[in-house]
C-alpha cells in the first residue's frame, strides 16, 4: 500500500512561490525519482509529501485518504535524510528502534525487529556503536534501517548518497535498488545525479523551477523528451543543441543531437570540424569538436577511433536521431 | 596537534601562561596555608606563634560551621535547580521565532550585567521590602499579609536573588546549544512518530547535556563563594540562618580580626570546593567527552 497522488500542489514561502501547481500520480510499489537542477524544488516537494512542510494549495492523497493536513507521523511514510539525521547520543540499535519505541511497541518485539533490520543491512556487528563511530556508508544504512523497521507505505529519500564517495555510491545504489525489489514498497527518491535517476527509476519526474517538465520511464525520457530542457538534462554527456542555419534546414528553431548519435569519419561527412580536446576513456572517446558553421559539439566515438588535438574530423548525425524543437522549446 | 614536534612546540608556547597561573594560584594558597597554622589576631600584633591545627579545630567545631556548610550546599543546589530548569524553559521560549526577538534576547541577558551588590540592594529595598517592596504591595492588593522575605525566609530569598542573576547565563548557554541542534534530527523524530514531549526528552535534552554540564560546573564554582548578596541583604542573619562558608570566613577575619582561623576556614573552603568538584565531575563529567 503506497499510492500517492498530488493534485495541483502549490507551495509558497511568504511571497516566493516555490512549487507551481504540481500534479503527479505515484502507483503502489513504484520507484519514482525526482530530478532537476539545484533549487528547482525537489526537496520541497518531498517534504510536502512527508508533511514536514504545509501545502499552500492543492491536495495530497495517500492510499486514497486525504493526507493534506495529516501530521508527518500519521502518514505512514519514512524518510531518509541527506544528512542521515541519526540521533548522535543513541546507539545504532536504539536509533533503529526509535520509531518502534515511539509507537509503544514492547522491548522484546523491538529487539527482534532491530535484529532483523540489522541483518538485512549488514549492521549486526555495529549495533552497540554510536553513529559517530561509523563510516558514511554505515550511517547511511542505519538511516535506512530506521526507515524500514516501521514498515512504511512509502520511503522518501532526499539525496541519500550525495555524501558518499563514488565507489560507495555505486554500491549503495545497488543496495537500495535491491531493497526495493525485495520490499516492493513505493520509493520516492530525490537526486540531481542523472545516472542515479536513469539506473534506479521506474519513473522519472523532471522538475524545473517548481514545475514538472516531464514524467516517464528513463528510456521514454531519453527517446522522446518533451522539450529542450528535458532533452538537455537526461543523457550524459548532454545533448548538443544547434541553432541557426543548420536548424532551419531541418525546419526547426533548434536541433539536438546526442553525442552518441554521430557517425564519425576522417574522410567525409555532413559536418566538418577541428578536434579541440579528445578525452580517451578506453571504452569510449569523447571528442570536443569545433564544427564549422555550427559551433562546439561533443561527440562520442568508440575507443579505437584515433583523434588528437587539431585533427580534422567529419560528423554525421544518425538518421532519425535528430531532435527538432520549435521556438517555444517544445519538441516538434 | 598530531605530531610530536607540534606537541613540543605547543608545550613551549603554553608554558609561560601555565607558569604564571601556577604562581598566581600557588603564592596566595601557600600564604593562606602558612597563616592557618599561626595564632594570628590583628588585635594582638607581633604575637604570632605556631599553633598546629588549633585554628582548624576552632573553625570546624564552631557551631556556626555545620550551619554554614548546609547553607552553602543549599544555596548552590537551589540556585542550580532554578537556573537549569528555568534556563532550559526560557531558552526554548527564546528559540521560537517571534516579533522583537533581538530586543527580548538582549533584555533577557541584562541581569547578568548588574553587579551583585546593586541587584541585591534593588531586591532588598524595592521588591522584597515588607513595607515599600513590590511583593508586599502585590500581597496587600490581594488583601494578604505582606511577607518579610529577608527575615522570615532569608536563605530562600538569597537563593532567589542569586538565581535571578545567574538565570541569564544559563539561558544564554542553553540557547546557543539549542540553536546548534540539527533541525533534520527533530524532523526525523517527528516522522518517527515522536510528539513534542518525546522530542524534548529523547532529542533535545540529550543534545543539551554538554551545555548543561558546562552551566552546572561554572555556576558551582562561583556559587560556592557567594558573598556580596549576603552582605548587602541579611548580613548572614537572622542568627546564622543565611551564613555560608564564605561569609563565615569573613566574620572570622574581619569582625573578629582572627586571621589564623579565617585562613584555616579558607583552606577548608578550598577542600570542600574540591570535594564538590570531584563529585560533579564523577556524575556529569562524562558528558564533556566526545
Ligand atoms: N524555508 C524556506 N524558505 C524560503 N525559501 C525556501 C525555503 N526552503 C526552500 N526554499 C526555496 O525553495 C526553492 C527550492 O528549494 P529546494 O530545497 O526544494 O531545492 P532542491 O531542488 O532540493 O535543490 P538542491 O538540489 O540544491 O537540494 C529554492 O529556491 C529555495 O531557495
Ligand atoms: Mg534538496
Amino acid at each position: 500500500m503506497g499510492a500517492i497522488t498530488l493534485e495541483n500542489v502549490v507551495k509558497r514561502f511568504g511571497e516566493a512561490q516555490v512549487i507551481h501547481g504540481v500534479d503527479l500520480e505515484i502507483k503502489d510499489g513504484e520507484f519514482v525519482v525526482f530530478v532537476g537542477p539545484s533549487g528547482c524544488g525537489k526537496s520541497t516537494l518531498l517534504r510536502l509529501i512527508a508533511g514536514l512542510e504545509d501545502v499552500s494549495d492543492g491536495r495530497i492523497v495517500i492510499d486514497g485518504q486525504d493526507a493534506t493536513d495529516l501530521p508527518p507521523a500519521r502518514r505512514r511514510l519514512a524518510m531518509v535524510f541527506q544528512s542521515y539525521a541519526l540521533y548522535p547520543h543513541m546507539s545504532v540499535a536504539r536509533n533503529i528502534g526509535f520509531p518502534l519505541k515511539m509507537a509503544g511497541m514492547d522491548k522484546a518485539a523491538i529487539e527482534a525487529k532491530v535484529q532483523g533490520a540489522a541483518k538485512i543491512l549488514n549492521l549486526t556487528d555495529y549495533l552497540d556503536r554510536k553513529p559517530g563511530q561509523l563510516s558514511g556508508g554505515q550511517r547511511q544504512r542505519v538511516a535506512i534501517g530506521r526507515a524500514i523497521v516501521r514498515e512504511p507505505s512509502a520511503f522518501l529519500f532526499d539525496e541519500p548518497l550525495s555524501n558518499l564517495d563514488a565507489a560507495l555510491r555505486v554500491n549503495m545504489r545497488l543496495e537500495i535498488s535491491e531493497l526495493h525489489q525485495s520490499l516492493a514498497t513505493t520509493m520516492i527518491y530525490v537526486t540531481h545525479d542523472q545516472v542515479e535517476a536513469m539506473t534506479m527509476a521506474d519513473k522519472i519526474v523532471v522538475l524545473q523551477g517548481g514545475k514538472i517538465e516531464q514524467v516517464g520511464s528513463p528510456l521514454e525520457l531519453y527517446r522522446n523528451p518533451r522539450n529542450k530542457f528535458v532533452a538537455g538534462f537526461i543523457g550524459s554527456p548532454a545533448m548538443n543543441m544547434v541553432e541557426g542555419a543548420e536548424a532551419a534546414k531541418a525546419g526547426a528553431t533548434t536541433i539536438g543531437v546526442r553525442p552518441e548519435h554521430f557517425v564519425m569519419s576522417h574522410e567525409s561527412g555532413q559536418w566538418r570540424g577541428k578536434v579541440g580536446v579528445a578525452e580517451h576513456l578506453g571504452s569510449d572517446t569523447f571528442l570536443h569538436v569545433e564544427v564549422e558553421g555550427v559551433g562546439p559539439v561533443t561527440a562520442r566515438a568508440t575507443g579505437e577511433f584515433e583523434a588528437r588535438h587539431g585533427d580534422t574530423v567529419f560528423l554525421t548525425p544518425e538518421e532519425g536521431r535528430v531532435y527538432r524543437f520549435g521556438p517555444d522549446g517544445l519538441a516538434l | 596537534m598530531a605530531t610530536l614536534h607540534t606537541k613540543a612546540a605547543a608545550r613551549a608556547m603554553m608554558s609561560p601562561a601555565v607558569i604564571l597561573l601556577l604562581i598566581w594560584m600557588a603564592v596566595p594558597l601557600a600564604m593562606t596555608l602558612y597563616f592557618s597554622f599561626l595564632r594570628y589576631n590583628l588585635l594582638m600584633p607581633g604575637m604570632e606563634e605556631y599553633t598546629g591545627f588549633l585554628n582548624y579545630e576552632f573553625f570546624l567545631t564552631d557551631p556556626a560551621f555545620p550551619i554554614a556548610l548546609a547553607n552553602t550546599l543549599m544555596l548552590v543546589g537551589g540556585v542550580l535547580l532554578i537556573t537549569v530548569v528555568g534556563g532550559v524553559f526560557l531558552a526554548i521560549l527564546l528559540d521560537q521565532p517571534f516579533w522583537g526577538q533581538g530586543i527580548v534576547r538582549l533584555l533577557a541577558i541584562a541581569p547578568f550585567f548588574v553587579m551583585p551588590t546593586v541587584s541585591a540592594l534593588v531586591w532588598k529595598n524595592m521588591l522584597m521590602h515588607p513595607v515599600n517592596g513590590l511583593f508586599a504591595w502585590i500581597a496587600r492588593s490581594f488583601g494578604a499579609e505582606p511577607v518579610d522575605w529577608l527575615s522570615s525566609m532569608p536563605l530562600f530569598s538569597i537563593i532567589i536573588i542569586v538565581a535571578w542573576a545567574w538565570l541569564p547565563f544559563a539561558t544564554l548557554i542553553i540557547l546557543t546549544a539549542l540553536q546548534s541542534l540539527d533541525s533534520d534530527q527533530k524532523e526525523a523524530a517527528e516522522m518517527d512518530g515522536a510528539g513534542p514531549v518525546s522530542i524534548f526528552l529523547h532529542i533535545t535534552l540529550p543534545h543539551l547535556a554538554r551545555a548543561l554540564t558546562v552551566v552546572i560546573l561554572i555556576e558551582t564554582i562561583f556559587l560556592l563563594s557567594v558573598f556580596a548578596e549576603i552582605l548587602v541583604t541579611t548580613s548572614g542573619g537572622p542568627g546564622n540562618a543565611s551564613t555560608n562558608i564564605a561569609y563565615l570566613i569573613y566574620t572570622q577575619a574581619l569582625l573578629q580580626f582572627d586571621v589564623g582561623t579565617a585562613s584555616a576556614g579558607g583552606v577548608v573552603a578550598v577542600i570542600l570546593a574540591n570535594i564538590v568538584a570531584i563529585f560533579l565531575i564523577r556524575m556529569i563529567g562524562k558528558n564533556l567527552e566526545t
